[in-house]
């Protein structure tokens, strides 16, 4: 019983019961013999806590890794101990007076990672140091030195982490670092670019958030090529917005420096997830060279005042519709208190008839109800139909072409400055960067459609 | 200097050990850890991708020293894919289904032939290989059973443990610092036996191979032909090093190269005495120097070497900057060996010299390809100026009668890399034998390919649950396992059956149906043995379709015959309606063909044939007019009256008519 968890990590029920019993810890060095005569040396390794309490797991000599059920130890002997210290390889980071000075900031997700026995999964980890470690090129591009604000999966990101972070770039840039590089998990990169366009604004040098498909302990990962296009376009970038940073094509060969609020994770698992939605990427950025596509970007000035505004109130939700929807979600939305609604419609930005008198309800309580499109691209268009016209009617507010996640984030964060009715809704109708655009260009909605000739012909000969 | 060659050893006296990894694909209908088909093989491409590979730690804290040299080679790897056969999973652009579960049955009913102890928990954990064969720069593989053994000779051979695994990429092109490969294999399901290091000759690590070929087979759930199933041998010495040949295509090939790596070993053994007599013992003993020497041969007579003939070769070759070419301008490096004079040409595999071994590296490490690879002052070619050259070079290095020089060609990065192995491959030889992946050659020769990887390279697959293995799972697989090869070969050889019909009859999965013929239609085991593995033999080989005839067809077709044994000497032409006619009974056919006929009055015909007709040249032999008018009457009497009856009738016949 003098056991301390950590030495029994992950194990539970049965399997703690026994090891304790045969005096075995997490990292001993056993042999077992089980109860066919077969003989399993290695080290006794901690178990995630989702898998069930009749196995203990041993990694073998020859690095396999496999279950033994503890009713069938027959014996087991500990014959040394060998705890696994993973810590990858720590160098100084070298500076170098002529190079810029980049700040990475540490959120969490697989830019660096480690695993995590008690979930199995990967956890992140990095310094400086280790990052020169696993990534030496990027003492060629920068100086770099790195915070670590928190630990977290991109999903547990939220109004806290956001505050904390804008906070801490406004602080970085008045050190006059030259860029800033935000390590993120990927799923809700989308939402922390948007939020941070809107509380960290008139930067005078790049913002660059980026992550990884592939986590980085896997030898094909692209994290470390996305670092270091992202660490580029922070250094010498000059691009002074937020802006993600992330694999063109899934081939390793360039990243593409997308617009923070036009821009959306597409895919669950593809290195080219990131599309900019309804307009075209910002730039090309390469090992070397820097391929700006459009000139509509703030560029970088190193005397412009950046100004921070950290505010966010998260009585906000996305409601995405689908036909026949209730609508007791939006009185239920109202009666918890929720004072945004932002809806993701059908087509040009429409709901059923049915939620008219809810919404109607809702927005004479005061909530603020915005339309966005569930089809992403293309724009809010109520005024063509009469569903539309009806909806306008009501007093719902087409937000043009804005993502629906990007709506979400700028009404919570204008909830945080203002409740009043018609500032709430002059605000969301007024773009900060780009998040409602006059024009949509021919090229700014390109899904190539597999199976056509024209579309093989180009997949067989670039590089996916 | 004394010739070393030493081309004869007593294995025993050497003390050679050998083991097995068997790599066997499996017959499932999809792959390992997607759900594309399996075996569907393309020879072309209609999308590709382009990746690199960078080293990370195991689990344990560590690098993987083939995964580090691997990372050195810098390679630009290209795949090419088919919508037909590749998803985003190949293209690691998909984390992994979950496991193929009949795969997973398969290797277990492998592992219970082979005597293993099936482990409780499955846990698939990723194997590194940077040389690019698996996009994901690891192979998905799992433990499924330990501890297993299997008769062999008079003794037994031990298994260590069996798993399973996804099968890697097809090479289509190495060239410098491009590596192409083709990903219709990757995802494979397959299944790896290793035994322990039992084997003490190449001539038993053929019958190893086999023998466990033929356990593979037994299942019946394994995939034949080329490629299907490759082995890897690993071979030491007495204080020498596991070496590991590494896809060994057909068995006997591996006599050959057992016996080389053997000499190999010796020779570096003895390499590496010398080296200590002559106070080589730690690294910082080594004095290697390299130099630039370009100028030297801006004019050689040499087909390479001079940087006009270089970039003919690389336009030849379409060596693009970026891709297969490496990194800096063309360049001619001299290594120099200080008091190293006689270890080039120190022997080694057999016509082989240690020059060999410093080559493997460097094409593959620094990735310098073009043929010789490269040159050295112990046997410089012979050439127009080739005297005044190879003085050249040594006045310019310096080189004492004791030392020597290593000339090495090619983008200067890479000829950097390439001084930096040499001098590491001599530091390897201060050792004796490096652990090495080798590739094997028909000629019985291997060359180098990687440094044999360690247990670091092991990490678990974070997105694979662990799999538990229940007692009721390996039951149900018990219960309805095949015999393993031994006691079928028993069984068969009680009734006389030639080993090597047995062996044919067990590897081309004849040996199933010969038991469920047995079985289910109380035929003979000698007759049925005799008729799959002998008579169907000439049929196979005239490309004739027999898989496609079901077992309940040949079911039919042996109680036809047990109905009317008759049947049976027109078996021939019983199959070939059955293949032309597969909706048809084996009974209709019979019918229908007419081998049902009345036969009453069939001596009758007989006589007619031997009235009608004669022999073009009848030289009055018996004999061979009794077989001309056989070959007349049986075609009309075949499968009706059995031609014992009717030779008989015959022979009497051609007597009268004398």
């Amino acid at each position: 019983m003098s056991r301390s968890n950590d030495e029994l990590k992950g194990y539970r029920g049965l399997s703690r019961s026994k090891l304790t019993e045969w005096g075995i810890r997490v990292w001993s060095d056993v042999q077992v013999l089980n109860d066919a005569g077969s003989m399993f040396e290695g080290v006794v390794l901690p178990r995630s806590e989702t898998l069930d309490d009749l196995h203990i797991v041993i990694k073998m000599r020859n690095g396999y890794n496999i279950g033994i059920h503890v009713d069938r130890v027959r014996s087991i002997k500990e014959v040394g101990y060998k705890e696994a210290v993973y810590k990858i390889p720590e160098k100084d980071f070298p500076r170098s007076p002529e190079l810029p000075n980049v700040t990475l900031l540490g959120t969490g997700g697989t830019i660096a990672s480690r695993l995590d026995y008690r979930t199995g999964a990967v956890i992140p980890a990095f310094t400086p140091g280790e990052l020169y470690g696993a990534v030496p090129e990027l003492a060629d591009i920068c100086n770099l030195q790195t915070k670590k604000l928190f630990g977290v999966f991109s999903e547990n990101m939220a109004s806290r982490e956001y505050i904390i972070l804008a906070k801490t770039i406004g602080d970085e840039i008045a050190t006059g670092v030259d860029g800033i590089v935000i390590g993120h998990g990927t799923d809700t990169m989308g939402h922390t670019a948007a939020i941070l366009n809107f509380m960290v604004q008139n930067s005078p040098v790049p913002i660059v958030v980026v992550g990884s498909q592939r986590s980085s302990d896997r030898p094909s990962s692209d994290a470390a090529l996305n670092l270091i296009h992202a660490v580029r376009a922070a250094a010498f970038g000059n691009i002074a917005e937020v802006q993600i940073c992330m694999f063109g094509p899934t081939s390793d060969r360039y990243g593409l420096l997308h617009r923070g609020t036009r821009c959306r994770k597409m895919h669950s698992s593809y290195r080219s997830a990131f599309r900019t939605i309804g307009d075209i990427p910002l730039c090309i950025v390469n090992r070397d060279s820097f391929t700006y596509l459009t000139e509509d970007y703030l560029p970088r000035d190193s005397q412009r005042q950046v100004v921070t505004d950290p505010l966010y109130d998260d009585r906000a939700t996305i409601l995405y519709y689908y036909p026949g929807m209730s609508p007791d979600l939006v009185d239920a939305l109202v009666e918890k208190g929720y004072r945004g609604i932002v809806i993701a419609g059908t087509g040009l930005g429409h709901v059923n008839k049915p939620l008219y008198p809810a919404l109607e309800r809702a927005i004479k309580l005061g909530v603020h109800v915005v339309m966005t499109v569930q089809t992403l691209w293309g724009y809010a268009q109520m005024y063509v139909y009469d569903t539309g016209r009806d909806l306008l009617d009501i007093g719902v507010v087409p937000l043009d072409n804005m993502l629906p996640e990007t709506a979400l984030m700028k009404l919570c964060w204008v909830l945080g400055h203002t409740d009043e009715h018609d500032e709430v809704l002059r605000l969301m109708r007024h773009p900060v960067n780009h998040e409602i655009t006059e024009r949509e260009p021919h090229n700014g909605y390109l899904i190539l459609q597999g199976g056509l000739p024209e579309t093989e012909e180009f997949t067989k000969s670039h590089w996916k | 200097m004394k010739n070393h060659v030493q081309q004869s050893i007593d294995y025993a006296e050497v003390g050679l050990i050998a083991g097995l990894e068997v790599h066997q694909q499996l017959l499932t209908d999809h792959k390992m850890f997607c759900r594309c088909p399996a075996g569907l093989y393309t020879t072309e491409h209609d999308g590709e991708l382009l990746r690199h590979m960078r080293p990370t730690l195991s689990e344990l804290g560590e690098y993987d020293g083939t995964a580090l040299m691997e990372f050195k080679t810098k390679k630009n790897i290209i795949y090419l894919l088919h919508k037909s056969n590749v998803c985003t999973y190949e293209m690691d652009d998909t984390p992994p289904f979950l496991m193929n579960q009949k795969a997973l049955d398969v290797a277990v009913e492998q592992c219970l032939m082979l005597g293993c102890d099936i482990v409780d928990e499955v846990h698939v954990a990723r194997k590194q290989y940077l040389d690019g064969s698996i996009p994901t720069g690891f192979q998905r593989t799992a433990i499924v059973g330990v501890n297993g053994r299997l008769p062999f000779r008079d003794r037994e051979l031990s298994i260590t443990q069996v798993s399973v695994e996804e099968d890697s990429c097809r090479e289509v092109s190495d060239k410098g610092h491009l590596i192409v490969w083709r990903t219709d294999r990757l995802g494979m399901p397959l299944i790896e036996t290793v035994t322990g290091p039992d084997l003490r000759t190449p001539d038993e690590v053929v019958e190893a191979i086999l023998l466990i070929g033929r356990v593979c087979r037994s299942t019946g759930h394994v995939r034949v032909g080329l490629g299907a199933s490759r082995q890897d041998v690993n071979v030491s010495v007495r204080g020498g090093r596991r070496v590991e040949i590494k896809g060994v295509p057909q068995a006997w090939w591996a006599r050959g190269l057992v016996h080389g790596e053997a000499i190999r070993q010796v020779n570096l053994l003895r390499l590496r005495e010398e080296l200590h007599q002559r106070g080589f013992k730690r690294p910082e003993d080594l004095v290697i120097s390299h130099s630039d020497v370009t100028d030297l041969f801006a004019a050689s007579a040499l087909p390479f070497l001079s940087p006009g003939n270089w970039e003919r070769f690389v336009r030849q070759e379409h060596r693009r900057p970026g891709f297969e070419l490496g990194q800096g301008p063309f360049c001619v490096r001299a290594v120099k060996l200080t008091g190293l004079a006689g270890t080039l040409s120190w022997p080694t595999q057999p016509e082989y010299t240690f020059a060999h071994e410093l080559a493997g590296r460097v094409r593959v490490i620094a990735g310098l390809d073009q043929q010789p690879i490269l040159l050295h002052t112990e046997k410089w070619p012979d050439y127009a100026d080739s005297h005044r050259e190879l003085r050249k070079i040594k006045q310019r290095l310096r080189c004492g009668p004791r030392d020597v020089a290593v000339i090495i060609w090619g983008p200067m990065q890479d000829t950097l890399a390439a001084a930096d192995e040499i001098r590491l491959r001599f530091q390897d030889a201060m050792d004796g034998v490096p652990l090495e992946t080798r590739q094997p050659f028909l000629d019985g020769s291997t060359d180098f390919e990687r440094i044999l990887p360690g247990p670091d390279r092991m990490y678990p697959d974070t997105d694979s649950p662990p799999i538990r293995m229940t007692r009721e799972r390996v039951n149900r697989l018990q219960t309805t396992l095949p015999p393993p090869p031994w006691v079928r070969e028993e069984r068969y050889s009680a009734v006389g059956i030639p080993q090597s019909t047995i062996h044919f009859l067990i590897r081309r999965n004849g040996a199933a149906l010969v038991d469920y013929v047995v079985e289910e239609c109380k035929a003979g085991l000698r007759d049925t043995c005799f008729f799959f593995g002998e008579r169907l033999k000439g049929l196979r080989r005239s490309g004739i379709q027999l898989d496609a005839i079901s077992k309940a067809r040949w079911c039919e077709f042996f109680h036809a015959i047990a109905d009317r044994p008759v049947l049976q000497e027109a078996w021939r032409e019983i199959l070939s309606w059955m293949l032309d006619a597969p909706d048809r009974t084996v009974n209709q056919l019979v019918e229908e063909n007419g081998l049902l006929e009345d036969t009453s009055g069939w001596d009758c015909l007989v006589t007619e044939i031997v009235e009608s007709c004669h022999p073009n040249r009848d030289d009055g032999s018996p004999e061979r007019r009794f077989r001309f008018y056989m070959g007349r009457v049986m075609p009309k009497l075949r499968g009706r009256v059995p031609a014992r009856e009717v030779g008989a009738v015959l022979r009497l016949k051609l007597e009268r008519s004398k």
